[in-house]
């Protein structure tokens, strides 16, 4: 854990507190059982709004705390421990994008009723199941967006999209020309297939050449962050279980084999929350966050993925059960893996970042 | 003691930066700059030129290669800050310091520790001064991993022991004068029978014999002890205190080889570049082999975020004011991402980066082999892979012991 100033620990306890209290794996579960298809619950996601969550990367002039990435990360890995469902995520990366991008006019308007959790919002890049930003065949003509956008997170729940279109970011509200076609992932969260046609759009005419890239390096260190909370969850739990479980007349911790094992994931571990921990820092310091964005998501995608499987390995037959939680972080980890950057696609991006 | 005013601190600070540039300026030999100091390496004997002796006594007499020890035994009795300045002085103008070897990184330390007032003014006067290489006595060949199953064995003659035994892995042995040995007093007790001893490398009995290594070089050692008399003003501590004064040396060698060599190694020259002299690469400067541009790539992720590790470690420590748990991993993962490091060169490299020797093979080539070759040994000395994995389950996880 990186060493964090007092307003951290005290946000990162509160987080790990109502995480643990009023949104354990248990209300995930409820959500699942609704069926509805936003999937997650709103009156939580308005406590989150009004404990701060929703407005921690906004500036306080628009209703935020300015506290940064760092601090937005610390609250969504708690989140992620407990598989909490919410668009806290998704509306974070969709804020970053119009503090880059956005005019003046636009942050005024939109950044305080996020911060709120007034508006819910997310963000509509790829086009097809993988992540590439370069095929991108949306377009924008006289200020009517068209296009479809695949495997939206959240898109449910939104009422403001972050669209990417062939010359750059776009704002689009819920409304005419806006269809969405329910697409159930394994994580049993809210995905949709989002069509515009000619949705009334308005451009993100500031921030870099590398928009874009720069809002996805947004996408990917949060997306990290829950990772490293799932991660560390399903150690934790793990560990536990090895502590309880008998077999041989002994309990499992002590056979060798899987100390071994778990001393391997408690290194890969601590390496993950290292990336995540300097991917979120670098994007608060503005200082080489393209190339620790990229280190912090395929470290996390490394490392879940490792977890995940062997989360279920070593609870046996009863990590295969929908009864136990194990198997949930495993079905939510690979969407995880699977959104803003593949580990092929990151390693891609990290050789091209480095000159090879 | 009251504190000084900052401005005093700095005032003599400067004072000492200057003294040290005046001493560097009257003893500093200009053609030795950038070269290294044989002494802290085990892979050579020690013949020293004239000009590097002279050197060596100069920062000897001061007690500058050891700033931090007490003056009253040859040390600096200098403050930490005062040593930074030492080191960066140095550094400025490319001097090494020419004190140094396991005298000072690991035994000195521990004797000034342990020793009594005899020994520890026989003793540290000459590691100060650089005139004295000591060696390690601890593993045996039934004695690696499982230390403290050692078996060489000192009696007790009334005025001196006499020791028989083998030990093994003693680095440097065949040019070292003294030896700080592990042996055992007494064969009923596993740990509270061992004693920490100094033999003379030259007494009777002592014979040692190069090991050649894989890599082709010897810097270990068998070394083998046929009634060999040591008198009983070497023993260090009590007759059975030797396995804590022991392990308490392994700290200060744990310190001294997880820190800055391993990380130096892995920011060494980038992969990638090497790569790229070596294989073809298309117009946009990308790797035309794209399998192993992915195994760089994740190669460099996974030691970039080691790297990170590393420092967070540190990080952790100093706002905890104790030792992060986190650190229990470096030595694992540093030693296995360097192997990987030198296996991916020979990939890059094919078989021209595994030339043993000749003119066809430039210095970096033959160097990365033998040190290809070298590196396995990281994996196995200073606690082993398994070791480590056993001392992060037990005292990190708390997984119970196995039995």
């Amino acid at each position: 854990m990186a060493v964090l100033s007092e307003e951290q620990e005290m946000l990162r306890d509160m987080a790990r507190d109502w995480a643990t209290k009023e949104s354990p794996v248990s209300e995930f579960r409820k959500v699942r059982a609704s069926g509805e298809p936003h999937a997650y619950n709103s009156s939580a996601y308005a406590a989150m709004a009004e404990m701060g969550w929703a407005g921690i990367i906004i500036p306080e002039a628009h209703g935020g705390s300015d506290f940064g990435f760092m601090s937005a990360g610390l609250v969504v890995e708690e989140l992620g421990k407990t598989l909490t469902a919410s668009p806290l995520v998704t509306t974070t990366i969709a804020a970053g994008a119009i503090l880059l991008g956005g005019s003046d006019e636009q942050k005024a308007k939109w950044l305080p009723r996020l911060a709120s959790g007034e508006t819910v919002a997310t963000l509509a890049v790829d086009e097809g199941a993988h992540c590439d930003p370069a095929a991108i065949a949306t377009s924008v003509s006289g200020g009517k967006l068209t296009g479809r956008k695949a495997f939206v997170h959240e898109a449910h729940g939104a009422n403001l999209f972050v669209v990417a279109a062939k010359d750059g970011l776009y704002l689009v509200e819920k409304g005419d020309g806006v269809s969405l076609t329910t697409r159930k992932l394994t994580d049993q969260r809210s995905h949709a297939d989002v069509s515009f046609a000619g949705a009334a759009a308005e451009k993100l005419e500031g921030g870099s050449d590398s928009l874009l890239d720069d809002v996805l390096d947004r996408a990917r260190v949060l997306s990290a962050a829950e990772m490293l909370g799932m991660a560390q969850a399903v150690f934790d739990t793990t560990l536990d279980y090895l502590k309880q479980r008998v077999q041989f007349n002994q309990v499992l911790a002590t056979f060798q084999a899987l100390q071994h094992r778990m001393a391997d994931l408690f290194a890969d571990l601590a390496q993950m929350r290292s990336a995540v921990e300097a991917g979120l820092q670098a994007v608060d310091s503005g200082f080489g966050v393209a190339r620790a964005a990229t280190i912090a998501k395929a470290e996390a995608n490394r490392v879940l993925h490792a977890i995940s499987n062997q989360g279920i390995q070593l609870h046996g037959g009863i990590g295969m059960t929908d009864e136990f939680n194990v198997g949930f972080y495993l079905k939510r980890a690979r969407v995880l893996e699977a959104s803003w950057g593949s580990s092929s696609y990151l390693k891609d991006r990290f050789a091209q970042l480095s000159g090879y | 003691m009251p504190t000084q005013p900052e401005s005093d601190v700095q005032a003599s600070e400067d004072a000492f930066r200057t003294e040290v540039r005046q001493f560097l300026a009257a003893h500093f030999p200009a053609e030795l700059s950038g070269t290294g100091n044989m002494l802290a390496g085990l892979d050579g004997p020690t013949n020293e030129t004239p000009v590097q002796k002279k050197w060596r006594e100069a920062v000897g007499e001061r007690g500058w290669g050891t700033p931090t020890w007490p003056k009253e035994y040859g040390g600096g009795g200098l403050t930490k800050g005062q040593a930074r300045i030492i080191e960066h002085e140095f550094a400025k103008v490319g001097a090494y310091n020419p004190i140094g070897g396991m005298g000072v990184m690991m035994f000195g330390p521990t004797l000034l520790e342990y020793g009594d007032e005899k020994q520890k003014l026989e003793h540290i006067p000459p590691i100060c001064r650089g005139e004295i290489r000591w060696c390690q006595g601890y593993s045996e060949p039934n004695a690696g991993s499982d230390l403290a199953n050692l078996q060489t064995f000192a009696v007790d003659k009334g005025d001196h022991y006499l020791v028989n035994g083998q030990k093994t892995w003693t680095s440097g042995g065949q040019w070292a004068d003294k030896c700080f040995a592990i042996v055992r007093t007494d064969r009923s007790d596993k740990h509270k029978g061992i004693s920490f001893m100094l033999i003379d490398m030259d007494a009777p009995g002592v014979e040692v014999r190069p090991i050649t290594m894989i890599s082709g070089t010897s810097p270990f050692c068998e070394t083998f002890f046929t009634d060999v008399k040591v008198p009983k003003e070497n023993l260090v501590g009590r007759e059975g205190q030797g396995w804590t004064i022991g392990k308490r040396l392994l700290q200060h060698e744990r310190t001294n080889i997880s820190g800055g060599g391993r990380l130096a190694g892995m920011m060494g020259q980038s992969l990638a570049d090497v790569a790229k002299k070596y294989c073809e690469t298309g117009g946009d400067g990308a790797l035309v082999n794209k399998v192993l541009r992915d195994k760089i790539a994740d190669f460099e992720i996974r030691s970039n975020s080691f790297l990170l590790t590393a420092r967070r470690a540190v990080e952790e420590s100093k706002a905890q004011g104790g030792v992060s748990e986190i650190s229990s991993v470096l030595k694992k993962v540093g030693t296995k991402l360097a192997q990987e490091r030198s296996e991916l060169l020979i990939e890059i490299r094919g078989l021209q980066g595994l030339g043993w020797e000749g003119d066809e093979f430039g210095d970096d080539e033959l160097e990365d082999v033998r040190g290809w070759l070298f590196g396995k040994a990281a994996t196995i000395y200073g606690g082993s892979t398994e070791v480590q994995n056993n001392i992060i389950a037990k005292r990190v996880l708390g997984m119970l012991d196995h039995q």
